[in-house]
């Protein structure tokens, strides 16, 4: 049906979709976990707040676990690399992650207080801690990962969790934590009333502002700082099944802007990220929470997008052993499992999609306080 | 030379955190459908007791699934982060079907749990119903994609090695899909599962019949459990793994192993009940046997052998002599020799590469492997024989005990008299755990039977983690046992304290609890 070559870029995209879906639907669960502590004030205006993603965090989370599985069969060599590189990293996100099941579905169980302001704070954890460090990670795959490969294909790496809290990495944080705290801001705009939206409202500005200060000072950095991206030097065949160490490959990319000038469409993305969060602001400003989703939706795409398109077509650069730089040419599965997987995404997806609106359509409305104590036992 | 120390740490916490993980999932599997059932039954009859018994086995259901996917990210994770190697190698094939379960099931499940919980008061009778179905569907159909990834770990078909990519990768979807090991370990897996809910019913609503509280909804609860566990255990002994265990070279020796079966015997074997396997000396000492019935379980005939340990032993001696010849070759291609002739000869060959990689653990260029290493090679193919023999009647007597609680449960409630029968009612109490005696000890047969493989003759286990340092996997296994124990805890408290509550946990004002001291125990008349 599609070449190999075509199949590599159908899948460059549907991983990235796969992760955009995860930020758009996960995000504003974490966003809105992470503003818990400073939007709900009561025991009653958290329970607001949880019960807006009560019935929806579990199915978006299920964004994250297939990105990660996609990952696992589409870029077998990504998954590797990475999870075992960014070991701790990753482990930090797990835990924090391990909080939110729990957190959710325990909480109220029990009337006691300090029972319940545990799992508020584990709750805020579980909804900072992964935001921040999928920042973290991205930043730092514009630095370059030290990993390299060694002629079995044993990947191994150097370093470890705090070099990773570089001063660009930790800035690529605070753009992905502030677009998702934005993210749950507007959600918990659209989705409460009164004092709860009220307090949505003004985090949602405040983080649009940081949102949009420290996305536009990440991408001065890249283009005025001395950040190197990598360019492929040997001429391969796409459409050939590739050893990564294969190629050979020169830091000859100043900012990874070049692709933005190959393919000056591609432009779109960061304007879109900086419109969305303009929009928000906006939409926060005149108390339109729709319109602000709406915006910080959009800004999430423009961002995902910017830095997808920036590494194209490497997925994972190497700083150790730049031959060892993965891309999506190199470090995709064979043809056969790509296609299958196609097969599979393209009958499933449209699917899913299809019934998580039937659920959100369903669950849609305002969660009030009156709401929540009107049935004590049967919520969150 | 890969470190043995992150080897074992890696096995012992992605160990512990399975078997951790399997202790929510059969409990998911089993009450999933139970609720399905309950709910149905209300939906057809109207029976407000019916909408109770989903409510408040639901609650209990979630409190476990809090901590199912809790656990399960750990899983996912853990191939990238401790098993890299593996991933490489095999994520070609084994990837597919993880992905493949995110897009079919996990999203169906994940989507509908919160419309099964939040849900009640917006949906129809019938789109809740939908709904719960689809959350069985769903995490049922999570557990046939699993079972075909780990399937494919047992005997792995439909794949072949590339020396380009240095990897295995997929050559056959419909061999992977249709494993007959895949097939015959979900449908024995989630019967389990079924079991496990069914006990946990049973055994919770015996309770109540005990206390002589909450009767009419505890004795419908019974019901609806001996009918179901009845026939989940008949499906599980019956339908249930032995049949797998002739296919495929791994599955072989795991029978070889747990059967102590050191010696080919002339068929029809003779079972060994008891005794006390002897690996260093091959033989099982104080054995008690039955003649003929092993050959006729493990084979279902009269004239087929079940191959013996030491036979075993010598016919993966003479695999990794041909797997170092494929080994050599595989350098000579690697290092640019890619001539017609030695393709050829490393396509003759490289079905037993992964008995050469073997002796990667002692050799590091495994060609010039010394005669004692290749011997001892060999002897590492056959996992520990005492471990897995022990562990395999556990779950076996397990299942056993099981049936017959079942047996006498819906007999009792067949005629209704379960009540005045105080030891059925104690006997499936102390049931209770035996479920998951029975599935931790059915992993460990699964999963230890398969050392030194983690990909069935393909990829020894100790060439699949990741190039991480022994601090690294020492503090995840030590921040994942302290997690994990604070989570039971928590979990287990919690689930004691709304299973000794009961429906009054509904607060719907019509149970034990909530209604006045005075009210006789047992009289619900509004309920019948």
């Amino acid at each position: 049906m599609f070449d190999y070559e075509s199949l590599k870029l159908i899948w460059w995209v549907l991983v990235g979709v796969l992760l955009i879906g995860f930020a758009l639907t996960d995000g504003f669960d974490l966003g809105a976990a992470a503003l818990l502590p400073f939007v709900g004030r009561s025991d009653n205006e958290r329970r607001v707040v949880i019960n807006t993603i009560a019935p929806h965090w579990d199915g978006n989370q299920v964004w994250l676990i297939t990105a990660g599985g996609a990952l696992f069969a589409a870029w077998p060599l990504v998954y590797a690399a990475a999870f075992s590189g960014f070991y701790w990293a990753l482990l930090l996100v797990l835990f924090a992650l391990f909080v939110r099941p729990v957190g959710f579905d325990y909480r109220s169980k029990l009337e006691n207080t300090r029972w319940r302001k545990s799992w508020d704070w584990g709750l805020f954890v579980g909804g900072v801690v992964p935001s921040l460090v999928f920042g973290v990670a991205f930043g730092n795959l514009l630095l370059g990962v030290p990993f390299q490969f060694d002629d079995s294909l044993r990947s191994s790496y150097q370093g470890g969790l705090w070099q990773l809290l570089n001063p660009f990495g930790l800035l690529a944080g605070v753009v992905s934590l502030s677009m998702l705290g934005l993210h749950g801001g507007t959600w918990l705009m659209m989705r409460t009333e009164g004092v709860i939206a009220q307090r949505a409202r003004q985090a949602a500005r405040l983080l649009a502002l940081v949102f949009l200060a420290s996305f536009i000072g990440a991408g001065l950095w890249l283009w005025l700082g001395n950040i190197n991206g990598l360019v492929i030097s040997s001429s391969f065949d796409p459409a050939a099944a590739l050893n990564p160490l294969g190629k050979t490959v020169v830091q000859n990319n100043p900012g990874w802007l070049a692709n933005y000038g190959h393919y000056p469409l591609s432009k779109i993305a960061p304007l879109l990220g900086i419109l969305g969060a303009a929009l928000a602001f906006a939409g926060a400003s005149a108390r339109q929470g729709g319109i602000a989703f709406l915006g910080s939706s959009l800004a999430i795409v423009g961002v995902l997008c910017t830095a997808g398109f920036a590494l194209f077509p490497f997925v994972m650069p190497s700083s150790l052993d730049p031959a060892s730089s993965l891309t999506v040419w190199d470090a995709v599965s064979s043809k056969l499992t790509l296609g299958i997987m196609l097969v599979a995404a393209a009958i499933f997806v449209p699917l899913i999609l299809c019934y998580t609106l039937w659920c959100y359509v369903k669950m849609w409305g305002k969660v009030t306080t009156a709401h929540i104590q009107d049935n004590q036992h049967g919520l969150y | 030379m890969i470190s043995e120390t992150v080897v074992d740490l890696s096995r012992l916490q992605f160990a512990m955190t399975a078997l951790y993980h399997f202790l929510f999932v059969p409990l998911t599997l089993g009450l999933a459908f139970l609720l399905a059932i309950m709910e149905s039954v209300y939906v057809m009859t109207g029976k407000q007791v019916y909408k109770d018994m989903t409510q408040f086995w639901g609650k209990l259901f979630g409190i476990n699934f809090a901590l199912g996917v809790t656990t399960g990210l750990t899983m996912e994770f853990q191939f990238g982060t401790n098993w890299a190697y593996y991933s490489h190698y095999v994520g070609d094939i084994f990837g597919a079907p993880l992905a493949i379960e995110g897009l079919m099931a996990f999203f169906l499940e994940s989507t509908f749990i919160g419309l099964f919980f939040f849900g009640w008061d917006r949906l129809s009778k019938v789109q809740h119903l939908a709904v719960t179905w689809l959350v069985a569907i769903g995490s049922n159909m999570s557990a046939l994609w699993i079972l075909i990834a780990n399937g494919w770990m047992q005997n792995p078909v439909g794949a072949e090695f590339n020396f380009e990519t240095m990897r295995m990768e997929l050559t056959s979807f419909s061999a992977l899909l249709f494993n007959p090991v895949a097939q015959v370990k979900f449908v024995h897996t989630v019967a389990a599962g079924y079991v496990t809910g069914s006990i946990f019913v049973l055994a919770i609503s015996s309770w109540y019949l005990l206390k002589r509280r909450d009767l009419g909804f505890a004795r419908r609860s019974f019901a609806v459990a001996s009918a179901f566990g009845l026939a989940s255990i008949l499906s599980v002994i019956v339908l249930g793994d032995e049949s797998g265990y002739e296919i495929g070279d791994v599955q072989k020796t795991k029978l070889a192993a747990i059967e102590a079966e050191w010696e080919t015997e002339a068929a029809p074997a003779a079972f060994t009940l008891f005794g006390l396997p002897n690996q260093a000396e091959q033989r099982t000492d104080y054995a008690v046997r039955i003649p003929y019935a092993m050959g006729i379980i493990a084979t279902r005939s009269l004239d087929q052998q079940v191959t013996g340990i030491k036979d075993l032993v010598a016919q993966h001696e003479l695999r990794i002599r041909n797997g170092m010849l494929a080994y050599g070759l595989l350098s000579q291609l690697r290092a640019g020799d890619k001539s017609a002739a030695n393709i050829a000869a490393f396509n003759a060959v490289k079905q037993d590469l992964g008995y050469g990689l073997l002796l990667k653990k002692y050799s590091e260029t495994v060609v010039d492997a010394s005669e004692a290493q290749i011997k001892q090679a060999a002897l590492d193919t056959i996992p520990d024989v005492a471990s897995l023999f022990w562990t395999f009647r556990i779950m076996v007597l397990s299942g056993f005990l099981m049936l017959g609680l079942f047996v006498c449960a819906f007999w009792a409630s067949a005629r209704k008299n379960e009540e005045s029968k105080p030891w059925l009612l104690k006997w499936a109490l102390w049931c209770l755990p035996l479920p998951w005696f029975a599935a931790q000890t059915g992993w460990y047969v699964a999963e230890h039977g398969r050392q030194p493989w983690s990909i069935g003759e393909v990829l020894p286990t100790h060439l699949s983690t990741s190039s991480v340092s022994e601090g690294d996997v020492w503090g995840s296994l030590i921040a994942l046992a302290a997690f994990y124990s604070v989570l039971l805890v928590i979990e287990m408290y919690l689930m004691i304290k709304f299973a000794r509550l009961g429906p009054s946990s509904l607060h719907t004002g019509r149970y034990h609890f909530e209604r006045a001291p005075a009210a006789a125990p047992g009289a619900q008349p509004t309920l019948a």
